[in-house]
């Protein structure tokens, strides 16, 4: 496997959108973005990425309604997603991986957080 | 992509998520949210906190919380919306536009400690959703964690004790749940043996045999050495989303780093000390049969970001350069024009198409700086809600037009007046409710603001259904302060139009709304200075519509030429209303020098335009020349005596200012298409200052 890992990172947020883009493209990763969960799933279907990264507070279809129709999908039931979330709680984070994420990123994210994160779960 | 373009994104996702927000909460108000509606206030809020985080404005983040929290109460119905928690949503909304405000630099950060309190205390008292939600399992885990952070705690003290650090011997067991949800315990390792740990030991004692063997649970247990010196948080971090998925132990080896001998370090794990099985050290390394390749650290590949791109940000610098050089684009076209119709060629076809496309690069530059007026009018909300409370009316609000488009430093500098307009509206113009339903009216004002593009302007009206403009205490006031002489009969537009005088005010107490030192004539002045005009149109009891009438642009304008003897002069078309040759019986001489011209049954002064260009030669009678009727704001219309017009065209404003100093009656200069300089007439100026010539004479006698 030679190509870099390729990231689809789902965010409303132009600017949350334009950090990701920064930071993971920074650390060599290729990036494609979508704004909700709707244009996320309509990505996925004809293409693949490697990881997702999903906001959770979305219109159409937030980020824990992504995952859910993710991981009914045999082809992404194991495909690493991590959520991006702005509260570090173990509440959070326990609704997150029940809710079938693969781990968590709290905002705000450095760089190398942001990295190191992405590499925990890149297979 | 700078840092700083980032920003600039997130402040233009301020505004829109505070537009919805607004949007979301005015309906609250008016009663006709649903769950979609408070969902996406939550949301707009939620995205500010977000940016608000990653950007480290921890004041507007500190206050998103407050408000986030309430909203996420106020969604999931564990606190119900009634007048007093939409009131307060408000008054939160508004200090969270102050906040974003203050980020980019525009005023100082709200105080908001009073009110972060009081958001906090309209949480509170409610079930809080945090602990009630939180699903079965992870209540343990956290519970779990919470020890952890104990130990942690305990762990700080002896580090700071013991200066000989001790390994860490870390022993994990990830559980069938840490192959779920596409996580891969592999690189949870290697990420151990990234920070210096290495493998003393694999436990392969739950190993079922082949037959009953299940690739996706997860069997074997690891022990690892870390170096002493590695921070608990550190370790403790790679298993962070593997939670109670992996059991996890982590504690101080005690003094015996040899890893031949587990027994001694793991008496608290009687299970481990039995499976442990040095062979399988080797085989059981991250590095085994499975190759996984390492995220490649290039950057060569370009992002294909598929969402975005549907605008691009221009510096403000750039886009007047290009809007700069497409005046003189304009100017060298009309040089061309001229100089070929001096050779005969003025219709040929190639000059046609140049013309066509000048225009076009015109229009197409123009409209790159027009922006729609909805973000002056998105503000008029919160102005009105802040009137309304300081005011106890109710009024209530209909825009049209949003979506119509002016040059962007035309709308920066139109919220000023516009406020002002809506604030008298409300303070002088709407009534209070009894009075309005004692006049038969409705007891909710109505204040209605639109814009539209008409023939080459943009129209902006505000409207109100209030009391209309009180004539007769306006001329009072008007006679009062020396304004008009006390036996003079106006007109009603005319007493419409002193409110526009300097130094007026009706309000018998200054109130702190309308009365803040600033004067109609201040508005008048200030759509004045956008080439812009302002007029009034009142009926008593019924209401008043103001109408500003501004440009599109300030760069370019529609000008007629006119010559006055030896000079070329440029007479702003948006104030001249017809022009004409008097005959004889229609021009009136009024005492030394002056003279009336009767249009129509209505007398206007005649001013040539020969003394203020300093011109020579210039016609003496009106009825050898020109007169061009021009409308003022400031003293009606008046008649500017030219010898000629020559053309009419487009022309771009030269400040003379900056290229000479300010001249009296000349407000600028333009470059001709044959190179010469014409200078602009101030018309405004040029007839106030001549109105002033023959009143003053007139009022003192």
């Amino acid at each position: 496997m030679s190509h870099p890992t390729k990231i689809l990172t789902v965010d409303d947020s132009a600017s949350m959108r334009a950090l990701l883009l920064h930071a993971l493209q920074a650390q060599g990763f290729e990036v494609v973005q979508a704004e909700d969960g709707i244009e996320a799933l309509e990505w996925l279907a004809a293409n693949d990425a490697d990881i997702v990264i999903t906001d959770i507070n979305m219109p159409r279809l937030d980020g824990f309604g992504l995952i859910e129709r993710l991981r009914s999908i045999a082809r992404h039931r194991d495909r690493p997603i991590l959520v991006l979330t702005t509260e570090s709680s173990d509440e959070k984070k326990a609704r997150a991986r029940q809710a079938g994420a693969t781990g968590w990123i709290v905002k705000p994210f450095d760089p190398e957080k942001l990295a190191t994160a992405v590499r925990r779960v890149a297979h | 992509m700078t840092n700083d373009e980032i920003l600039q994104i997130f402040f233009v996702e301020c505004e829109e998520a505070l537009g919805a927000a607004e949007a979301g909460l005015m309906s609250c108000r008016s009663g006709t949210a649903d769950a979609e509606t408070v969902n996406a206030i939550f949301r707009s809020v939620h995205s500010i906190k977000g940016g608000a985080g990653a950007f480290g404005f921890t004041a507007l983040q500190a206050f998103t919380h407050g408000f986030e929290t309430l909203l996420s109460l106020v969604r999931e119905g564990s606190i119900a919306l009634d007048d007093g928690l939409n009131d307060l949503l408000l008054r939160a909304f508004d200090t969270l536009a102050d906040h974003v405000g203050a980020i980019r630099g525009q005023g100082d950060t709200p105080k908001d400690d009073a009110l972060i309190l009081e958001l906090a205390a309209a949480c509170d008292g409610m079930p809080v959703a945090s602990a009630d939600h939180a699903p079965d399992g992870p209540a343990s885990a956290a519970g779990g964690e919470i020890d952890f952070d104990l130990d942690l705690d305990l762990l700080i003290g002896t580090i700071e004790d013991t200066h000989d650090v001790e390994p860490w011997l870390v022993r994990l067991r990830p559980l069938a749940g840490a192959l779920a949800n596409g996580g891969e315990p592999l690189l949870l390792l290697r990420e151990l043996e990234r920070i210096g740990g290495t493998v003393r030991a694999v436990e392969t004692l739950t190993t079922p045999d082949l037959d009953h063997f299940d690739a996706d649970c997860a069997f074997l247990a690891w022990r690892f050495d870390v170096p002493g010196d590695v921070e608990r948080a550190a370790i403790e971090e790679i298993f962070d989303f593997v939670g109670d998925d992996c059991e996890l132990l982590i504690e101080r080896g005690n003094g015996l780093p040899a890893p031949a001998l587990p027994v001694a370090t793991t008496v608290a794990e009687p299970q481990a000390v039995a499976a442990a099985v040095p062979d399988a050290q080797a085989a059981a390394t991250p590095h085994g049969a499975v190759k996984v390749v390492e995220p490649s650290a290039r950057a060569e590949e370009k992002s294909a970001a598929t969402s975005g791109g549907q605008s691009i940000r221009i510096d403000l610098v750039k886009l007047d350069r290009l809007i700069d050089t497409v005046g003189e684009l304009i100017i060298a076209q009309a040089m061309m024009a001229q100089r070929l119709a001096a050779s005969g060629l003025g219709s040929i076809d190639e000059l046609t198409l140049l013309d066509g496309l000048t225009r076009d690069i015109q229009e197409g530059a123009m409209a790159i700086r027009a922006q729609p007026i909805q973000s002056v009018f998105s503000r008029v909300p919160r102005i009105l809600r802040e009137l309304e409370t300081a005011t106890g009316k109710r009024v209530r609000l209909e825009m049209s037009g949003e979506s119509t488009e002016l040059d962007k430093t035309v709308l920066e500098r139109l919220g000023e007046p516009l406020t002002h307009l809506i604030r008298n509206a409300v303070d002088h113009g709407i009534e209070p409710a009894d009075v309005r339903v004692a006049g038969g009216k409705e007891p909710e004002g109505v204040l209605r603001l639109s814009a539209e593009q008409r023939s080459g302007r943009i129209l902006i009206k505000v409207i109100d259904d209030g009391r209309g403009i009180d004539r007769a205490r306006v001329l009072e006031k008007a006679i009062e302060k020396g304004l008009v002489a006390p036996d003079a009969s106006l007109a009603d537009e005319e007493i419409d139009n002193l409110i526009f005088a300097p130094g007026f005010s009706t309000a018998t107490a200054v109130s702190n709304i309308s009365g803040r030192g600033v004067g109609m004539d201040v508005v008048r002045q200030n759509v004045k200075d956008l080439g812009g005009r302002i007029s009034i149109e009142s009926r008593p009891g019924k209401g008043s519509t103001f109408t500003l009438a501004l440009p599109l642009t300030l760069a370019i304008s529609d000008g007629m030429i006119v010559t006055v003897g030896d000079q070329t002069l440029v007479v702003p078309l948006t104030h001249v209303v017809e022009s004409l040759r008097p005959q004889p019986h229609e021009v009136q001489g009024l005492g030394v020098g002056r003279q009336m011209l009767n249009v129509r049954g209505q007398f206007i002064p005649i001013l040539p335009l020969e003394q203020a260009a300093g011109a020579d030669g210039a016609v003496n009678s009106p009825c050898e020349g020109v007169l061009i009727i021009v409308d003022t704001e400031s003293s009606g219309q008046a008649a500017l005596q030219v010898d000629a017009i020559c053309d009419q065209r487009q022309f771009v404003i030269k400040s003379l200012q900056t290229h000479y100093r300010s001249v009296p009656g000349i407000s600028g200069a333009t470059i001709m298409g044959d190179g010469r300089v014409a200078l602009i007439v101030d018309v405004d100026g040029l007839v106030a200052d001549a109105v002033r010539c023959v009143e003053a004479p007139r009022r003192a006698a």
